[in-house]
C-alpha cells in the first residue's frame, strides 16, 4: 500500500525553523507508522531523527503524535491513520522540549517519575521466602506495572500544559503501583507526598491520558483510586478533598453548584482564601463572576437531588 | 569531558543493572552507560518467565541437567551448576525487590511449564516477565543511586598495560566525545540480532559490546550457536512467547496434524527450541507448511486464559498479523532470536582481558551451549550480573585509573569526523544492513551447509569492503541516528564475520548448528567450544574443551 506522511522537522544545527516534510512510502498492508519512518530514514532522508527500538510496543521508545494524538509509532497501523489516501501528520510529543525532529528531551519526564520514589520500600526484614500475597492483589497491580514509561500520557496531559509542576499521569500511576502494593511499608507517607500540591488532586479528569495510553494503563483511574485511598487514610486537609466535599455538599443542598463557595471552601487557611480576592476582582471585571454572586438559591426540585444523595450514602454506609 | 568511576558498566539491561546494584552494595563508585534509557533495553522482550527449582518436588540438579541436555552438552557444567544452585535465592530476591510474580492459590509464587524442562519451574508475570523484571532492576538502581549516563554510545575500550580501563563514547544529544575511566569494565550490552533479517530482536541489538571486546583481544566463543525461536510472526519477526505452548497451545501443519508428536513424542510442543524450530522447518520444506509457516493454535485454551496470561501476544498477533488467537490459529515460523555465543567469560563474568567482564547475551559463560532453554536467559542476567558486579568491585579496589584515554578519544573523534566528512552518494547504511541480514538468514539459519556458509563468508567480506564507501547524508551533531546506525553496522559486520567463520569451522551438528553436510553430533572431535580471536586478516579459530562435571553426553531425545 502507498501512504503519504507529513513529518514535523526541526534541526538545532540547521536554520532552527520548523518545517513539515512530505514523504510517500510503499509498504505492506500491516505496516506500522514506525515502519514508514524507518523506510524514510533508511531510503529517503537519513537526516530524520527518531527514537525506536523493540518494534513491539514494549520498550516505549517511539511515542510521538500521530494526527495530533500521542501514541507508539510501532503499534499504530499506517492504513488506520491514512483512510482514503489522506496524509498522516507525525509530530514529536508535547509538554517536552524538542531536541531534533521527533526526538524530545525526556529529562522532565524522568525527574517526575523519580519524584514518586518508584521502588518498593518494605518495612522490617524480608521474609525467608516470598511474601505471601493473593494473586488478585498482585494482578491488581499489573495494569500499572504494564506502563512502559513511553511518555504518551505526559505528552497529551492538559494539566501539564498549563502547570508544569504537576507530577503527571505516568508518575502518579507509578506511585499508585507502590502505594497499593501490600508488600510496601510506606503507604501513608506515599499518599501524603502524592497529595501535596502538584499531586493527585491537580488532575482535572480530562481522560486524555486514558485515551492515548498505548498499553491500556488508564493512569487517571489510578489517580482517582489514589484519592480514595488518601481520603480513607485520613488525608482530608487538602484543597482537593475540600473541593470535592464542597462540590458534593452544594449539589446535595441546593441541587446545583455554588461556584463562589466552592472556591472559598477549597482553600483551607484564611491566608490562602485571601489569595482568591484578586482573582475574584478580575473575574468580576471580566464578567466571569457567577451571576448569583454570593446569593446562591436552591433550585426547584433540589429535594429530589438530596434524596438521591441520601439513598447513595445509605447504600455506602 | 573525562569521567572517572571505579566500575563502569556498558549496557543497562537487567544484567547491567543487577551488576551495578551489586557493585554499589560493595561500596565502590559505579556508573552505567547505555545507548538508550535503561527501561528501553531488550530485556523487555523476554515474555515467558524465569527458571528456578524453588518447588519442593524440584531440585537444582534437575534444572542443571535439563540445561545441560538443552545445551546439547556444549554448556560448561561448572557454570550451569552455579546457575541452577543460585537461581532460587535470586528469584526470591527479585520478589523482595518488588517483582509482582503471578501467585498460586496459596499466595505463593506460581509456575508455568516451559520448553525442555522436566518440571514446571518457570516463574512469571503474565507474559511481560522481562519488562516487569527490567523495570524493577531500574527502580532498584534508582534506590541504590547507581549513576546512569543514558544515550551515550561506547565507541572503543581503553587498554593500558594489558588491562581494560574504561571506554570512549559519544553523547547522542550533543555529538560530543567523552572519556569514561574505570578500574573495571563490565560489558552488558546484549546480543546481535540485527545482523539477521528478520529477527525478533530490537533495533538496538547490534553486537556493540562483542565487537568492542573482540577488538581489544577478548575471544568470542561459540558464535555459530544462533537460536531460531519456533514461534515468530512472518510479517515482522515479532515473537510469540513459548509460554503459549507452556499453557498448552498446539503446533499444527497444513494437514492439521500436531506434527511435533513425530519429532518429540514425550515433550511434543515443549521440546527444546532447536528441536522444535528444526521440526517446523522440515515440515515447511517438505510441503506441509502454509505460505512458509506452520500454525500456533491457542483456541482450546479459552478466551479468559488468553486474555489474562497471554494478553501481550494476543495483541501482537492482532496488530501484526490480523489474527485473533481466541478464534483462529496463527501462522508462525522459526525466526532468529538469540545468540548463545558471545564474549568468552568465566563464572564471575571475567574475560581473557584483565579488567574486562562480560554478562548477559553479549557473554558466553557458557550456560546455554548449543541451545538456550526458554526462561534461562533472564535467570542468567541476575545470577551472573550479581556475581560479576561483586567480583568487579573487589578487583577495582586493587587497581588504578588509566593515565591516558584522551588519545583514544581523539582517534575515535577523528574517525567519526572522517565518516561525516565523506560525501553522500556512496553506499547507504540501511541497504548494507539489510543485505547482511538477509544473507545471514539465508545461509546461517536453521539448516546450514559448507557451500552456503562459504557464500555467507564471502558476502560479509564484500559488505565490509563496501562499508568503506558509506557516505552519510546526516552531518549533524544532535541525535544523529544515521551516524549511530553506521557505527552499529561496523560492529555487526565484525561479529557476523565471526559467526559465519565459526559455523564453517564446526564440522558437526549440535544444538542450534545443524549442518546438512555433517548431520550428526560428533562428540569425539567436537565436544568443544569454538574460540575466535581478532587478527589483521580472518578471525583465528581455536577449539576449547567443554567443562564436564556430572553429566556425560548422551543421545538427546525429547
Amino acid at each position: 500500500m502507498q501512504a503519504n506522511l507529513r513529518v514535523r522537522r526541526w534541526d538545532p544545527d540547521g536554520d532552527r525553523t520548523v518545517r513539515y516534510d512530505e514523504f510517500t512510502v510503499d509498504l505492506h498492508e500491516n505496516a506500522m507508522v514506525l515502519d514508514a519512518l524507518l523506510d524514510i530514514r533508511e531510503n529517503q532522508d537519513e537526516t530524520l531523527s527518531v527514537r525506536c527500538s523493540c518494534r513491539s510496543s514494549i520498550c516505549g521508545s517511539c511515542a510521538m503524535k500521530v494526527n495530533g494524538a500521542s501514541t507508539l509509532a510501532c503499534n499504530t497501523k499506517l492504513k488506520d491513520v491514512t483512510p482514503n489516501g489522506t496524509t498522516v501528520t507525525i509530530e514529536p510529543m508535547g509538554n517536552m522540549p524538542v531536541l531534533k525532529d521527533l526526538v524530545v528531551d525526556l529529562e522532565v519526564f524522568w525527574n517526575k517519575i523519580h519524584a514518586v520514589k518508584p521502588w518498593l520500600q518494605p518495612e522490617g526484614p524480608d521474609p525467608v521466602r516470598e511474601y505471601i500475597v493473593a494473586d488478585e492483589h498482585m494482578m491488581n497491580l499489573i495494569n500499572t506495572v504494564q506502563c512502559i514509561l513511553c511518555g504518551a500520557c505526559v505528552s497529551d496531559c492538559t494539566v501539564m500544559e498549563v502547570d508544569p509542576s504537576f507530577l503527571g499521569p505516568a508518575a502518579l500511576a507509578k506511585g499508585y503501583r507502590f502505594a497499593a502494593d501490600p508488600r510496601d511499608g510506606h503507604k501513608q507517607e506515599r499518599l501524603e507526598t502524592y497529595a501535596q500540591p502538584g499531586g493527585m488532586w491537580d488532575c482535572t479528569h480530562c481522560y486524555q491520558c486514558v485515551q492515548v495510553c498505548p498499553k491500556g494503563v488508564a493512569p487517571m483511574e489510578w489517580i482517582l483510586q489514589l484519592r480514595h485511598e488518601a481520603e480513607a487514610a485520613g488525608l482530608t486537609n487538602t484543597n482537593g478533598v475540600r473541593h470535592s466535599q464542597s462540590l458534593a455538599e452544594s449539589v446535595k443542598e441546593s441541587g446545583w453548584l455554588d461556584e463562589a463557595k466552592l472556591a472559598m471552601d477549597s482553600y483551607g487557611a484564611l491566608g490562602d482564601k485571601m489569595k482568591l480576592v484578586p482573582i475574584g476582582v478580575r473575574s468580576l471585571l471580566k464578567g466571569k463572576m457567577p451571576k448569583t454572586g454570593p446569593f446562591h438559591h436552591k433550585r426547584p426540585g433540589a429535594d429530589h437531588v438530596e434524596r438521591i444523595f441520601e439513598e447513595l450514602e445509605g447504600k455506602h454506609s | 569531558m573525562v569521567f572517572e568511576h571505579d566500575v563502569l558498566i556498558i549496557g543497562a539491561g537487567l544484567a547491567g543493572l543487577r551488576a551495578g546494584i551489586e557493585a554499589k552494595r560493595k561500596g565502590v563508585d559505579v556508573a552505567i552507560i547505555t545507548k538508550v534509557y535503561p527501561v528501553r533495553s531488550h530485556t523487555n522482550a523476554a515474555q515467558g518467565g524465569i527458571n528456578a527449582s524453588l518447588d519442593e518436588g524440584d531440585s537444582w540438579e534437575s534444572h542443571a541437567y535439563d540445561t545441560v541436555k538443552g545445551s546439547d552438552y556444549l554448556g560448561d557444567q561448572d557454570a550451569i551448576e552455579i546457575l541452577a544452585q543460585e537461581a532460587p535465592s535470586d528469584i526470591i530476591e527479585l520478589e523482595h525487590m518488588g517483582v509482582i510474580f503471578n501467585r498460586d492459590e496459596e499466595g505463593r509464587l506460581g509456575t508455568r511449564a516451559f520448553g525442555g524442562a522436566s518440571h514446571a519451574r518457570t516463574y512469571f508475570v503474565a507474559d511481560i516477565t522481562g519488562q516487569a523484571l527490567l523495570h524493577v532492576g531500574y527502580e532498584q538502581s534508582l534506590k541504590h543511586q547507581v549513576k546512569t549516563y543514558s544515550e551515550f554510545f561506547a565507541t572503543s575500550l581503553i587498554m593500558e598495560d594489558g588491562a581494560c580501563k574504561g571506554c570512549v563514547g559519544i553523547e547522542m544529544r550533543t555529538g560530543e566525545m567523552h572519556v569514561f575511566k574505570a578500574k573495571a569494565v563490565i560489558m552488558a550490552s546484549g546480543g546481535v540480532g540485527r545482523a539477521f533479517e528478520p529477527s525478533t530482536n530490537a533495533l538496538i541489538c547490534t553486537g556493540d559490546g562483542m565487537a568492542l571486546a573482540y577488538r581489544v583481544g577478548a575471544p568470542l566463543m561459540d558464535m555459530e550457536m544462533v537460536q531460531y525461536h519456533p514461534t515468530t510472526l512472518p510479517s515482522n519477526g515479532a515473537l510469540l512467547t513459548e509460554g503459549a505452548r507452556g499453557e498448552g497451545a498446539y503446533l499444527t501443519n497444513s494437514l492439521g496434524e500436531r506434527f511435533m508428536t513425530k519429532y518429540a513424542p514425550n515433550m511434543i510442543e515443549l521440546a527444546s527450541r532447536d528441536v522444535v524450530s528444526r521440526s517446523e522447518q522440515t515440515e515447511i520444506n517438505e510441503g506441509r507448511g502454509i505460505n512458509g509457516c506452520v500454525m500456533l493454535d491457542c483456541r482450546h485454551l479459552g478466551a479468559e486464559l488468553i486474555h489474562t496470561k497471554l494478553r501481550q501476544i494476543w495483541e501482537l498477533a492482532r496488530d501484526f498479523s490480523g489474527v485473533d488467537l481466541v478464534t483462529e490459529p496463527c501462522p508462525i515460523r522459526p525466526g532468529m532470536h538469540y545468540i548463545m555465543g558471545g564474549i568468552k567469560a568465566g563464572i564471575h563474568g571475567e574475560t581473557y582481558v584483565p579488567g574486562l567482564y562480560a554478562i548477559g547475551e553479549t557473554s558466553c559463560i557458557s550456560i546455554h551451549g548449543g541451545n538456550r532453554l526458554g526462561a534461562n536467559s533472564l535467570l542468567e542476567l541476575v545470577v551472573f550480573g550479581r556475581r560479576a558486579g561483586g567480583h568487579a568491585a573487589e578487583y577495582a579496589r586493587s587497581q588504578k585509573h588509566a593515565s591516558g584515554g584522551e588519545n583514544l578519544m581523539d582517534a575515535d573523534a577523528k574517525k567519526i569526523k572522517a565518516l561525516l566528512d565523506k560525501a553522500q552518494g556512496g553506499e547507504m547504511v540501511g541497504k548494507l544492513r539489510l543485505e547482511l541480514g538477509q544473507e545471514m538468514n539465508t545461509h546461517v539459519a536453521v539448516y546450514r551447509d559448507d557451500a552456503g556458509l562459504k557464500q555467507a563468508v564471502a558476502k560479509v567480506k564484500e559488505l565490509k569492503q563496501r562499508y568503506r564507501n558509506v557516505g552519510l547524508q546526516n552531518k549533524g551533531s544532535v541525535f544523529n541516528t544515521n551516524l549511530l546506525a553506521a557505527l552499529e553496522l561496523e560492529n555487526m559486520l565484525d561479529v557476523a564475520e565471526v559467526i559465519t567463520q565459526s559455523a564453517l569451522y564446526r564440522t558437526e551438528s549440535r544444538g542450534a548448528q545443524f549442518r546438512t553436510d555433517y548431520p550428526e553430533r560428533d562428540d569425539a572431535n567436537w565436544l568443544k567450544h569454538t574460540l575466535a580471536y581478532k587478527t589483521d586478516g580472518d578471525p583465528r579459530l581455536e577449539a576449547l574443551p567443554v567443562t564436564i562435571t556430572k553429566w556425560q553426553p548422551q543421545k538427546r531425545t525429547y
